[in-house]
């Protein structure tokens, strides 16, 4: 019987790798998910055929509770708010981590059992990176959902403070891992410093680097979970995590590389706070030139290739759609139209592809920076819509700006750049853009999707 | 006793490695969908949830699991429901 099990295991891990690896091409995609699926279904029927179950009403009723909940918020949430929810999810993972964790310490301190070092340094992880995991997800949702301000959050003395809390874990654990019974104190105490700690890492982190946060957090939420397979010794549990562990991982290295900053410098930089955005160049003294929607679509009317560059700005303004018949009537003129999507244009990685896929733009017309930037020179326009840091030429230009180094889109490369943008304030980072002041930009200020509107009645008038 | 500890941690090890060269060739345009997938996958703690929960080993076990049994489904339904719902959107249109 054992046997079986423990095969059924092996087969669901198999599922899990290759339906990450189907996720290779958006084709194979959908199947992989089902597949990867299927494994979970099967991880989970098996399990109820452990002996070491004795009553399955309790079970019964969580999975009916938590699966309604999950199905629900599934289905309700919507696109922009994707990374609130996945951050809600890696939350839930690294609570329940910390729950398992926990109940078996607790069993074995109420029948005064003797917990192998093994089993008792592995609980003693998985509550630290579970209830980490746990509140600092929570407080990242609280920051993404704007419940509490994006803007870092700290005070002088807060990283002593975490690097003493982190240090009095590490103490009490190895107390508790060196003493043979099981004491609770030390284990409550333990619970409470990680929870705690989850919520002062996240606290300081400013709303613009949230997308290597949750990639953070998807990664801790993945090593709780192989945590709890060293505490229960199953390898399914520890293969899954070990596999969600090293995606979160390379995602936070994408997205701080596409930030020109390192880990360290976003997890304790307190990056944004200062609005006034360090000493990048003053706008004074400098004009923009405003377009009206007239002008724009009969420059678009008569563009060979359009790239747009979409920002959060865009899908704030609930106007992806609006952009998809912009670039219908612009195609159907005989013009070519691409999409250049940096990686943080969106609020997570691959967020911004999401929200267009979810107007109907067909994948193959998004590119990536590197993919798409060599082709700005021979582009007639640039159309700039609710992105700014990431096309801000100072990134490259000038070695006092806080984005200095940061990899961009050549937008201001094209032969003309228009921006539509709904006032002249500085972007998330805070720090003034030349592009906009550019010798081949105009601005079109105004709502996006009001300036996309009118972009696409005054286009089908172009004769 | 430290065997069966050395044996999880190459698994893991090795795990590791695989997911690094797996998630590598995830294309940018499905990284938010990978992330909610993933996520999804790390559920799996809900097998450790239920064998708290179903163990019968006093009122905490039970109450403790119940609750891990609540936020890891939550998480595995949630997360495979949502991945669906997204790459449902990648499917090329005719």
């Amino acid at each position: 019987m054992s046997a079986v099990v423990q095969l059924c295991y092996l087969v669901a891990a198999v599922c899990f790798i290759s339906g990450l690896k189907r996720l290779s091409s958006p084709a194979t995609a959908v199947s992989g998910n089902r597949l990867s699926g299927a494994g979970m279904l099967l991880a989970m029927a098996v399990t109820l055929l452990d002996r070491a179950i004795v009553s399955f009403d309790v079970i019964v009723a969580g999975l009916a509770v938590g699966g309604a909940l999950g199905l629900w918020l599934a289905r309700s949430v919507k696109m922009t708010a994707m990374p609130q929810m996945v951050a809600l999810l890696n939350g839930f993972g690294g609570g329940a981590s910390l729950l398992v964790g926990g109940a078996e310490f607790l069993r074995s301190e109420l029948v005064g059992a003797t917990l192998t070092i093994d089993t008792s340094i592995a609980i003693q992880l998985s509550l630290l990176i579970g209830a980490v995991t746990l509140t600092g997800s929570l407080v990242a949702f609280a920051k993404l959902q704007e419940l509490i301000t994006g803007r870092p959050i700290t005070f002088s003395g807060l990283q002593v403070v975490n690097g003493a809390m982190f240090l009095a874990i590490v103490a009490l654990s190895a107390y508790q891992v060196a003493t043979p019974e099981s004491l609770l104190w030390p284990f409550y105490a333990v619970c409470l410093l990680s929870l705690i700690l989850g919520v002062l890492l996240v606290l300081p982190i400013g709303g613009a680097d949230m997308p290597v946060v949750i990639s953070l957090l998807n990664s801790y939420s993945g090593i709780a979970a192989a945590m709890t397979g060293f505490v229960i010794r199953n390898d399914v549990l520890i293969i899954s995590g070990a596999l969600v562990g090293s995606s979160g991982i390379i995602l936070s290295r994408i997205m701080c590389r596409a930030m020109n900053r390192s880990l360290t410098n976003v997890l304790f930089g307190a990056f944004g706070g200062d609005a006034t955005g360090g000493t990048a160049r003053s706008a004074e003294g400098l004009t923009v030139r405003r377009t009206t929607a007239e002008d724009v679509a009969i420059q678009l009317g008569y563009a060979q290739l359009v790239i747009v560059v979409p920002g959060y700005g865009l899908a704030v303004a609930q106007a992806q759609h609006l952009v998809r018949e912009l670039a219908d009537q612009i195609e159907k003129r005989g013009g070519e139209v691409k999409y250049a999507i940096h990686p943080v244009a969106g609020r997570m990685p691959g967020h911004m592809n999401v929200l267009l896929a979810e107007a109907n733009v067909p994948y193959d017309k998004l590119f990536d920076m590197d993919a798409v930037n060599g082709d700005f020179e021979r582009a007639d326009v640039a159309l700039v819509i609710g992105a700014n840091d990431v096309v801000n030429p100072a990134a490259r230009t000038d070695p006092g700006s806080p984005i200095f180094g940061m990899p961009i889109l050549n937008a201001d490369q094209a032969r003309s750049v228009v921006v539509l943008k709904r006032s002249m304030n500085p972007g998330f980072a805070g720090i003034e853009n030349e592009l906009f002041y550019g010798p081949r930009t105009t601005m079109l200020f105004g709502d996006a999707k009001a300036s996309l509107a009118s972009l696409v009645s005054e286009l089908k008038q172009v004769g | 006793m430290l065997e069966i500890l050395i044996g999880g941690v190459v698994v893991f090890t090795l795990a590791t490695f695989l997911g690094v060269e797996l998630i590598n060739r995830v294309p940018t345009t499905l990284h938010t969908p990978l992330m909610s997938g993933a996520n999804a996958i790390s559920g799996i703690t809900v097998v450790g949830a239920m064998l708290v929960a179903g163990s019968g080993h006093g009122w905490i076990s039970t109450v403790l699991g119940f609750m891990a049994v609540v936020l890891a489904m939550m998480n595995v339904v949630g997360g495979y429901a949502v991945t669906e719902r997204m790459l449902n959107m990648f499917r090329r249109k005719p």
